[in-house]
């Protein structure tokens, strides 16, 4: 293909050329001239005034968000007894921490059963019961919620093609918009509280439900579906007995991601209002109470672990069935674990109040521990974190962001064109410039730079520590597993978590943002190389060995070309953790796109927020073109 | 294949080369007895391929150089009730294809399926259930058992289809069970029983409507070859019990010869001879049918009726033989037998005629037919 060879390279020298005319360009080459840029965000505020006036759309809102709002008054009655309807709670928590460790023991066993109830418990004692269990109650009512509208809209997209092709680029968006993204429009619609939060984190979570869905759907054998037609099954028996359980796996799997994706957006809904963990662990940082702060931090990493575990075991368990002949009592264990325990509580707590519910002067705190120790570590590390601060500061991030609004952005277009059509010709060439052209237009262009410095400069740190690592880690099984489980117990932790170390360490400002992000952008990076290295075809690496390589040649040569593609998937996807880690970043104080959509959102300004979204979404989004492109070709030129 | 009114009694004018003991066979069958039965089927993929003008004289490779895959071309079958009708070819000649038209499962792109006089490519949705629920089974050779329900609520998942109630769909499966030697797996689920376990569970349920058709597409392949035979062992026993019309669908040649009334070999989606094992083995239709069968032992497969002929003017003496044995069955006699020509009988006692020695003994030490 000599076009494809030819083309790049020119587009690539003229970048290089216009950079470094960059002194004597006229000023429309330097910047998108005024007459350039486009009102995008006047325009989506007229269509959501047109929507929210003239298509009733607000009575369907308003009819949704008042079911969703009883169904929040009830659970909250029952978890933190708010005097709504039932009128029952508040349930002791010694009943809810038993309930919690019979659930872990039927879906899993002894262990789960522990951790489960453990966790209930350690919220309890430490006084954390009210704020956890709002969290939750959204939690218990937004997850089934997203889970019926995802698993509707999956039937729906598998059932008509027409249906998939529209819902497949929203899903894609809708994927990579910032969660901020999402709270401007329902805060516009729905006001601000915890019915918001709630009706966000429903919104936020239905995508990766979807797709699991279709996902299941396409997956059932297809003897299956026919001993099913052969059976005389109608198109809904079909669907309902053969269809969706036998996609179970898949569907739960789904299920999972919900709850995960609930939890990360509770936990940031507290931005608008919504009460709870996430509400308390903000105010806390905002006033640098890192010991307390810490408590609530590691609360909501056993809730993350504990809710992961609890639905990956139910996804995962296979029916058993029992012996023939079994007695009442073996058929009924589950039963048994559950209601004895239970009585035993409602026991404890009809004989002291403390078991109902720990009061605040009752509660144990490990802050002032938390607070002293860190205190001296800090002090201890003072010099490393200072000239670290001072060096990534003076070294990497003023020189880099200087250069970064330096290039013309000119030169930014055709080097990303340069770089699609390098990886996937003509096409490629045009999906890069389609993403990144509107950003110009829409007049963030200097903001869109400090976040693609910052994302940058952040994934270059993430894969400097996570390749190493990962090499580390691959080097055996048994590490490797290790070394993933960790992996994904990080990925389980909403990514708020991850700036209270940061923010101990560094305080407030620039290299705390870009730590935390490092942090957060180097799990994947860890996971994809270690998985990479570990399935490369035991042949090749024992064939390789056999040729006489040493262990490096046999890495350089061997392992390492293997790996490449699935390290550039794992690199993708670090992009997009950086990207979503920058945005919640910006309460900290960056001046990024982050930052105008915390103001766009204290402003309840739709038209800009979603700007701000899509510019977000589409610096993502052309990411993935390029890397996923890349690995694909990759991947198919090696045959694996 | 022939039409029986050609022949008059069978003892005086059965023409050499044809049986006695196969036009008994053929007497017992006729034209209203056709249950399933297909005209000019074809099943091509590709876009648009129902607007394609299809006739016999369309050949694969036309299609294929026009974007479309034929994995159904031109075939004419037909199955009566009570029969076996083997479909054997190597795997991508289409067979699956074919039963999957037999039952609907796929549309014919052209031609027609007639399921007792009936047209069910015609039939709406609700008809072809109907259909399903009274008259069909279908083995499938990876099982198809549904994951979540044991082994017994699978067997009864046809009649739950039905809408019968628990107690008698369960009353029912569990009499399925027994009968498919599953009695105590019950409660069960797929995936802890084994491969020749699960099938027998996907053949109970094939049952358990009582169908008079029964489909079995590959039910044997998926499984090791000593579960292989044994489940071979356990379906004749099966079929002896109860009387349907089969359509198997095999790769396996050996199996097809054991198991068949009738075969049709398929290649390329194309029917290449539908015959009786006889006389696929002594007269093939093809070079591509002769090829397959060349390696076969014929002994296995040609019974004494076959090659019986009319003692033109010889005598035939001393006890018989059964039309129906096999050559390797008669080995020992034949071997041992000082006549030259030895009579045959039907099962009923009914001479057929002489079975020459010696060319029974060159075609059981491969000679050629």
């Amino acid at each position: 293909m000599p076009a494809r060879l030819s083309a790049w390279p020119v587009l690539l020298a003229l970048a290089v050329v216009l950079a470094a005319a960059q002194s004597v360009l006229p000023q429309a080459l330097h910047r998108p001239p005024e007459w350039l840029v486009l009102p995008f965000a006047h325009w989506i505020n007229s269509i959501f005034v047109f929507v929210q006036e003239d298509l009733g759309l607000m009575s369907l809102t308003r009819a949704f968000s008042d079911l969703v709002e009883f169904c929040l008054d009830v659970t909250a009655n029952l978890l933190y007894g708010k005097s709504r309807w039932p009128h029952l709670g508040p349930i002791p928590w010694t009943v809810i921490a038993v309930a919690a460790g019979a659930v872990g023991y039927a879906l899993s066993g002894w262990r789960l059963a522990v951790f489960s109830a453990g966790t209930f418990v350690w919220i309890a004692v430490m006084g954390q019961w009210k704020w956890a269990m709002e969290t939750l109650s959204v939690i218990v009512v937004a997850a089934p919620f997203s889970v019926a509208l995802g698993l509707t809209m999956g039937i729906l997209a598998w059932r008509s093609a027409t249906v998939e092709r529209v819902l497949n680029p929203i899903l894609n968006v809708a994927q990579s918009l910032p969660h901020f993204a999402y709270m401007i429009p329902v805060v516009v619609f729905i006001g601000i509280g915890p019915k918001a939060g709630a009706i966000v984190t429903i919104i936020f979570s239905v995508p990766p439900m979807i797709r699991m869905t279709l996902l299941g759907l396409r997956k059932v054998s297809p003897e299956i579906i026919e001993s099913g037609q052969m059976s005389g099954a109608t198109r809904l028996q079909l669907m309902t007995r053969v269809r969706l359980p036998s996609a179970r796996t898949e569907i739960l799997i789904g299920v999972n991601q919900v709850i995960m994706q609930c939890l990360a957006m509770v936990v940031l809904a507290s931005f608008i209002g919504m009460p709870g963990l996430g509400q308390k662990l903000l105010q806390l940082l905002q006033a640098l109470k890192i010991g307390l702060s810490a408590e609530i931090g590691i609360t909501i990493v056993l809730l993350a672990i504990l809710l992961d575990r609890l639905s990956r075991a139910w996804a995962l368990r296979q029916p058993e069935h029992n012996e023939a002949g079994a007695s009442w009592l073996e058929r009924h264990r589950l039963l048994l674990v559950w209601a004895v325990p239970t009585a035993l509580a409602f026991a404890l707590a009809a004989w002291d109040p403390y078991f109902v519910e720990v009061k605040r002067n009752q509660a144990l705190s490990i802050a002032g521990p938390i607070d002293a120790a860190m205190d001296v570590f800090v002090r201890a590390a003072i010099p490393v974190t200072d000239w670290l601060r001072w060096f990534l500061i003076t070294w990497v991030l003023i020189p880099m962001r200087d250069a970064f609004l330096w290039l013309p952005y000119v030169t930014v277009l055709l080097f990303l064109a340069a770089v699609g059509w390098a990886i996937g010709g003509l096409r490629s060439a045009l999906v890069s410039l389609a993403f990144i052209i509107p950003i110009a237009l829409s007049g963030w262009w200097d903001r869109a730079m400090i976040t693609i410095y910052m994302v940058t400069v952040s994934v270059v740190l993430a894969i400097m520590i996570g390749v190493p690592l990962g090499l580390w880690g691959a080097r055996r099984a048994a590490r490797a597993e290790r070394l993933l489980l960790v992996c994904d117990s990080f990925q389980t932790f909403p990514s708020f978590i991850y700036l209270i170390p940061v923010i101990m360490l560094f305080g407030v400002n620039d290299v705390a943002v870009i730590a935390a992000v490092v942090v957060f952008a180097t799990v994947p990076i860890v996971r994809y190389t270690v998985e990479g290295l570990r399935n490369v075809p035991a042949e090749i690496v024992e064939a390789a060995s056999m040729s006489g390589a040493s262990r490096w040649q046999r890495l350089i040569h061997a392992e390492l070309p293997l790996a490449l593609p699935t390290m550039v998937v794992g690199a993708n996807q670090s992009i997009m953790f950086s990207l979503f880690m920058v945005i919640i970043a910006a309460f900290i104080g960056t001046q990024d796109l982050g930052q105008e959509m915390q103001r766009a959102l204290s402003s309840t300004d739709v038209g800009k927020g979603l700007v701000l979204g899509f510019a977000v979404a589409f610096i993502g989004l052309m990411a993935d073109h390029l890397l996923v492109r890349w690995s694909a070709e990759r991947k198919q030129r090696l045959g694996i | 294949m022939n039409s029986p009114a050609k022949f008059g009694d069978p003892v005086v004018t059965c023409p050499p080369g044809l049986s006695g003991w196969e036009l008994s066979r053929e007497s017992r069958v006729s034209e209203a007895d056709v249950v399933i039965s297909c005209h000019n089927v074809w099943k091509v993929f590709g876009k648009g391929a129902e607007k394609l003008r299809l006739t016999s004289a369309t050949t694969a490779e036309e299609l294929r150089s026009t974007g479309y895959i034929a994995a159904v071309r031109d075939v004419s079958l037909s199955v009566r009730r009570g029969e076996m009708l083997v479909v054997m070819g190597l795997s991508g000649s289409g067979k699956s294809t074919l039963v999957r038209c037999l039952a609907r499962l796929v549309d014919v792109t052209s031609g027609a399926v007639m399921v007792e006089g009936r047209d069910i490519g015609a039939m709406t949705e609700a008809e072809l259930i109907q259909l399903r629920r009274a008259k069909m089974g279908m083995v499938f050779q990876s099982f198809g058992l549904l994951p979540h329900r044991t082994a017994i609520e699978n067997v009864a998942f046809p009649l739950e289809m039905r809408g019968q109630d628990r107690a008698t769909r369960l009353a029912r499966a569990r009499a399925m069970m027994e009968l498919v030697g599953l009695k105590g797996r019950e409660d069960y689920f797929p995936r802890e029983l084994s491969g020749g376990q699960q099938q027998r569970v996907g053949i109970a349920r094939s049952l358990a409507v009582e169908p008079d058709i029964w489909f079995l597409d590959e039910p044997f392949s998926a499984l090791d070859p000593l579960i292989r035979r044994e489940m071979q062992d356990e379906f004749l026993r099966l079929k002896s019990m109860v009387a349907k019309t089969i359509v198997f669908i095999t790769h396996d040649f050996d199996e097809a010869l054991r198991l068949a009334d009738r075969i049709a070999i398929m290649k390329d989606g194309a029917v290449e001879q539908c015959d009786t094992p006889e006389r696929i083995v002594m007269a093939p239709a093809s070079e591509y049918v002769a090829k397959f069968t060349s390696a076969i032992d014929r002994g296995r497969v040609i019974r004494a009726g076959a090659l019986a002929e009319l003692p033109a003017g010889r005598m035939l003496e001393g006890p018989p033989v059964l039309a129906h044995q096999t050559l390797r069955e008669l080995a020992h006699q034949l071997v041992c037998d000082p006549r030259n020509l030895i009579p045959v009988v039907t099962g009923e006692g009914r001479p057929v005629g002489g079975l020459d020695k010696s060319r029974a003994v060159e075609l059981l030490f491969g000679g050629e037919a």
